[in-house]
Formats: structure tokens, sequence, C-alpha cells
């Protein structure tokens, strides 16, 4: 075994179990927590494709921004005593059924999915840089990078305009 | 990889370690001796020779403290707070480059822990990191106190890495790379960027407060209304480490501002020494170079947190959320219309 | 001239709720006049004293620990005249007088003296009007740096006879000295 298996490997078993963790720990804190060394590893994941830029953005995005406002509404809503709400058990039912569907729609498309790998080792060209990222987003996928930008912006705003107070008494 | 780099860069990382572990003890006495001259005093000067053996004597008296616990839930999360916040402070050194190439025994070596080229981006990842080492302490503490001073910090830390990955957006575009290595390099001489990005220099600074949680931006651990705010249930040297990643963050953080706007390791006249007087030696003159700028800094947020008092909460989140951020953006398009024009001029052959 | 124009010192400055302008809201130059104000303390002279090895000198007026002063001969100067306590602005001082008896002569100089002399410490001031009061140079407010030390009860700060009194061995001392003076 290589040592980026043995490392792959390690960065699995943390990920899958962490995930596990998330879902079953009982403290919502714990939970967030959870969730957060499963990102962790997640972008050890993406270390171990050589792409630095995206573990590093997946670090700020996922584990630097968003987890720490999950994190800060848990901490106001004080969720530590058990006050589930008993769900329905129709809508249990239909959790399990749409994510065995999911199950089955990932399994489809890893398994009809072309591996790349070999193809990229050989060539030794750069493409992780942020130089090279730089590049094609601008270049190749302009309009789909513009898009998105536009989507965020719009989200942003729409946020906004939600959490601001309507002025009473016109 | 050869044995030799591994071995060199170990070498390279347990030094930067050492010395951010000493330059943040040390930063203590300073804190106290500056404290002291700047409100006509004289500060601690009992423990060795003008009081040079007095952070041994913090750290003596802080290991032989009694270790109080409080009757928290989370025993495990209580532990692991000030484990985090010291390790992201010290995990930030290892893009900052100390010196330009050294050439000994034959081969070059660069001084750097590792030259990354996201290495702008590590830094805010790690950054928004560290928020977490503040959370969870505050969280485990039990604690009322301890849990608004965490929360505190954690909204005052998002809220200022917004202006201060913006006020970067308009560095970046200027330098077109992220390496703190090339960003240093193209430094050379005088060209220091706060010369050309002093809207961003001043931007970067006051964010820089606000993340390592000095004065003025202290909310965090805001006596008068959070008694010690998130280390309130802290002691021994649980509480020393929260003091000391303190510390340990304004060393890093003074380091990058001297890196990114004031030069790095580059000085006047540093061309000249390097031919007449060998590389070496230029190297060496530059790395105490950088120190100077760094201890500048360090006195710099010193003689900040004794001059000007606290904000308000309102003032603070006023100030990051509808002055800098918009000022970082105007910032950037300023800079894009700079930039913009002197290519358009190149390109019309002027 | 108003009275409100009018400056005797010369350093009257009148409030103004004027609206402020664009650059005194960025309040950078506030900031930078209020950075070279500390900066000029940074190299203003230290005001700190060394304490043991260095100290200050007392005042020449300073009052500390009351004293009942014994003569020559080791007597009791005190003759109960309560003339101390009257002119106590604390209302610090009682005493309660007796008669000398004829086996006592060499305790007490008057043929009269105190036999309880209290002062609540708690009530003192130091003014030291009780020693302009004294007739008989009984009193004294001493040099002495130790004041009235912490203690648990409030009886413990109304100082009797036994902690008042000069003790006998210095009073023997001082009349030696005088001698040999």
């Amino acid at each position: 075994m290589s040592t980026i298996l043995i490392i792959f490997c390690v960065l699995a078993a943390i990920t899958l179990s962490t995930a596990f963790l998330t879902i079953f720990s009982r403290n919502p804190i714990h939970s967030a927590l959870y969730l957060v060394i499963c990102f962790f590893s997640i972008a050890g994941h993406y270390l171990l494709l050589n792409s630095q830029f995206l573990a590093i953005m997946h670090l700020i995005v996922y584990s630097g921004a968003i987890m720490i406002l999950f994190l800060f509404t848990i901490m106001l809503m004080n969720l530590n005593k058990e006050n589930e709400v008993h769900k329905p058990r129709i809508t249990r039912l239909g959790a399990i059924v749409s994510f065995c569907l999911i199950c089955i729609v990932l399994i489809l498309v890893f398994i009809n999915s072309k591996p790349i790998i070999g193809e990229y080792v050989h060539t030794g060209e750069d493409y992780q840089s942020i130089k090279v990222l730089g590049h094609v987003l601008l270049n190749e996928y302009m309009v789909p990078f513009e898009f998105a930008s536009i989507l965020l912006l719009v989200a942003m705003i729409g946020a906004v305009l939600l959490s601001k107070k309507e002025k009473t008494g016109k | 990889m050869d044995s030799t780099i591994i071995i060199e860069k170990s070498i390279i990382i347990l030094v930067v370690f050492a010395i951010t572990m000493l330059m943040a003890m040390y930063s203590t006495l300073a804190e106290r001796k500056v404290a002291a001259w700047l409100q006509d005093r004289i500060g601690p000067n009992r423990a060795g020779k003008g009081g040079i053996l007095q952070p041994l004597a913090d750290g003596l008296k802080l290991f032989s403290k009694e270790e109080f616990e409080p009757n928290t839930p989370n025993r495990f999360l209580f532990f692991v707070g000030p484990a985090i916040a010291m390790s992201t402070a010290l995990m930030t050194s290892a893009v900052i480059p100390w010196g330009d190439k050294f050439h000994l025994f034959g081969r070059d070596i660069i001084l750097q822990a590792t030259d990354i080229d996201i290495a702008l981006l590590y830094i805010i990842g790690i950054l928004s990191i560290g928020v977490y080492g503040i959370m969870i302490g505050g969280w485990a503490s039990n604690n009322k106190f301890s849990l608004m001073g965490a929360v505190r910090a954690a909204s005052q830390m998002i809220s200022y890495e917004v202006a201060m990955g913006l006020s970067l957006i308009a560095l970046l575009m200027m330098t077109g790379t992220l390496s703190l290595r090339e960003i240093s390099l193209q430094q050379s001489e005088m060209n220091w960027n706060v010369f050309y990005q002093p809207l961003s220099f001043l931007i970067f600074l006051i964010c820089a407060f606000a993340e390592t949680n000095r004065t003025p931006f202290d909310l965090a651990e805001c006596e008068t209304e959070l008694i010690g705010g998130y280390h309130t249930e802290y002691s021994s040297m649980k509480m020393g480490f929260y003091l000391f990643a303190e510390y340990a963050n304004m060393f890093i953080s003074s380091a990058i501002l001297a890196v990114l706007f004031f030069g790095g390791y580059n000085y006047p006249g540093m061309s000249w020494a390097v031919e007449n007087w060998g590389v070496n030696i230029a190297n060496i003159i530059g790395i105490a170079v950088l120190f100077a700028k760094i201890c500048g800094f360090i006195f710099f947020y010193m003689w900040v947190r004794w001059t000007i008092p606290r904000f308000r909460y309102d003032q603070l989140m006023h100030l990051g959320w509808r002055i800098l951020i918009p000022l970082s953006i105007i910032n950037i398009v300023i800079t894009g219309i700079v930039i913009l024009r002197a290519e358009i001029a190149s390109y019309l052959g002027f | 001239m108003s009275i409100e124009a009018i400056s005797l010192s010369g350093r009257k400055k009148l409030v103004s709720n004027k609206e402020m302008t664009f650059w005194e809201r960025m309040y950078l130059v506030a900031i930078v006049k209020g950075l070279m104000i500390t900066l000029r303390h940074l190299f203003s002279k230290k005001v700190t004293i060394q304490y043991p090895e260095q100290q200050r000198t007392m005042s020449p007026v300073y009052r500390g620990q009351h004293q009942l002063k014994r003569d020559e001969q080791g007597r009791e100067n005190c003759t109960a005249c309560g003339l101390c306590a009257l002119s106590c602005p604390a209302e610090a001082i009682t005493m309660k007088a007796a008669e000398r008896k004829p086996e006592e002569k060499m305790l007490y100089r008057e043929e009269k003296y105190a036999s309880i002399y209290e002062i609540n410490m708690l009530r003192c001031i130091f003014c030291g009007l009780c020693e302009e009061a004294c007739p008989k140079d009984a009193i004294y407010l001493t040099t002495s740096k130790v004041l009235v030390p912490a203690n648990y009860d409030r009886e413990d700060f109304i100082f009797g006879k036994d902690k008042l009194v000069m003790p006998l061995d210095i009073a023997m001392k001082n009349a030696q000295l005088k001698n040999a003076n």
C-alpha cells in the first residue's frame, strides 16, 4: 500500500464516521462540530487530489463561514435539552424512500462515470494552480462563472430584503 | 523528495516555531512595559535585569496555579478550545517568508517553511478557523458570560474577515499573485505596497486589530460587561494558552502586515549589499529589517491599545459593515480603473 | 461683556453641538492626535518611586498614631481634664477620671488621672486638635508609620490606655537622653 492510499483510507474513515456522528449525536452542538471535522477531512481529500485552491476555498467557505454561523445560531437558540418534535410516520417513510432513491442515482453515476485519473497523472501538466484555474474560469467558463456570481448577488440582496424590517404606519 | 530538503525544512519550522514562541513570550513583557511607559510608570523590573525574566516568572506562576474546571457537560471541548486557539495561531507562520535565499553548502536555502501559491488564501482560511478555539472554549465553559464573549468574538471576526478579504483583493489585483514570497520579491528596494495601496493598508490594519481581538476591538473580553469574556472560566495554563495565542496572533499578523505592505525583508540598498557583501550577509540584514518592522507593528498594537478606548458593539458592527466593506469595494474599483488605464495606455503605445 | 463670554482663567471652552465635518467624522486626525499625546508620555519623566530602595520623605506635618506622654520620671502627664475630648471634632475621645492614691505617686504626675482613656480609631480623623488643646502636653500625634491596623471587630478599633500610653522603658530612655544633652 502506498502512503497516499493509507492517508486516503484514514481520511475516508474520518469523513464517514464523523458524517454518521453528525446525524446520530443528540447534542446539536456536537453534531455541528462533527460536521466541521467532516469538512476538514473532505478538504484533506481535495489536497490528496492535489487541488490546493479547492481545499482552501472549502475550508474558508464551509468550516470558516457557514459552520461558524451554524454554531452561532445553535448556541443562541440553546437547544441543549432534548425537545425533539415527534415526526409522523409518513414523513419518516418518505425520508427513507427519498434517501434510497438518491443512493441509487449516486451509485449509477459513479458506476457510469469515466475515470480520468489515468490520463492526468502522465501528462504532468499544471491543472491546479490558481493561474490555470483563473484562465479556465474566465475564458472557457466565463458565462457560467458570471451567472454563478449573479446568482450569489441576487441571493444576497434577497436575504437583506427579507431580514429588513418593514416600515409600519405608512 | 530528497532527505536534505526534509531536514532543511524541519530545521526552519523548528526555528520559526521557537522564534514565534519567544516573540509571544516577550510580547507579554513588552505589553506591560509599553503600557507602563505610556502611563509615566516604569513597569515590571524586578525579575532579572530590567524585568528580562518576567515572562518566565509569569509562565511559572501560570503552571503552578490551581487548575479549575467548571461544572461542564463537555470536559473534552473545554480542553480543546485553548488547544485550537494556540495551534491556529502558530499555523499561519508556515507561509511567511522570513528572508530571501541563503547560499550555504553549495545550495540555495529558502527561509520559508513552505511556499504554496495560495499562501494568502491559506492565511485567511486559518484566521477563519481560529474563531473555533474561542467559540468552543466559550461554549464549553457553561457560563453565560463566556458564551456572550464567544458569540461576540465570533461575530466580530466573521464581520471583519469580509472587509479584510476585500481589502486584500485590491492588493492582489496589483501584485497578480497569492504567494507571499513573490509578493515580497516584487517589493524590492522601496517598492513597498503601502505606497501604492494606502487605503487597502489602512483597512487591513483595522481588520487585523479586530481579528486579533485587540483594543479598540476587544469586546470579546470586555471586562466591564463580560468579566473575562470567553476565558472567564479558564485558569492555570489553559488560560495561559489563550493569552499566549493572542500574543502569537499579534506577532503573526504584524509579520503579515510587514510582508504584504511594508516590503517584508526588503530594505533600500539590498541589491547593493548583495553585490558588495554577498548574498548571506545581505540576507541577515534583511531578516533583521523584517524583525524590526514586525517589532514596530507590535509596538503600534500596544501604542493604540493604550490610546483609544473600546468601541461600543453597535459602533463596531457599523464600522465593519457600513464603512470598511464599501470602502474596500471602492478601493477595488479604483485599482481596477488604474490597472485598466495602464493597460490601455500600453496597448495604444503611449 | 456678557457673563457667558468672561473667562478669568483664559482656558474657557464653550461646548457646542455643531455638526461634524466629513474629516472630523473620519476620526483619523483625532486618532493621530491621541497617538501623539501618548507618544509624548512615552518619553516623559517617570513618576515611579522604587519603594523599598527609594522612599519618599515624610511630610513635616505628618500626624500618626496618638500617644499619651510620660514625663522624665515615667509618670503619666494626663490629668483627665477632658479638653481633648471637647476639642475633638469627631467625638472620638472619651475618658474617666480617678483620684491618685498616695502610693501611686510615681505613676501619675497630677493628683487626678485618667483611669480609662479611649480613642475610637474609626472616628478619629487625625486632625491633631487634641494635641493643641492639651494643657499638660499629655497627648501627642507621633510620626509613627504604623497607622490603625486592620481588624475583624469594631471593638478592637477602640484603643485604650494599653495601646496609647508611652511604654515605660522608652520614657526612661528619653529621660536619659535628655540628661545627657
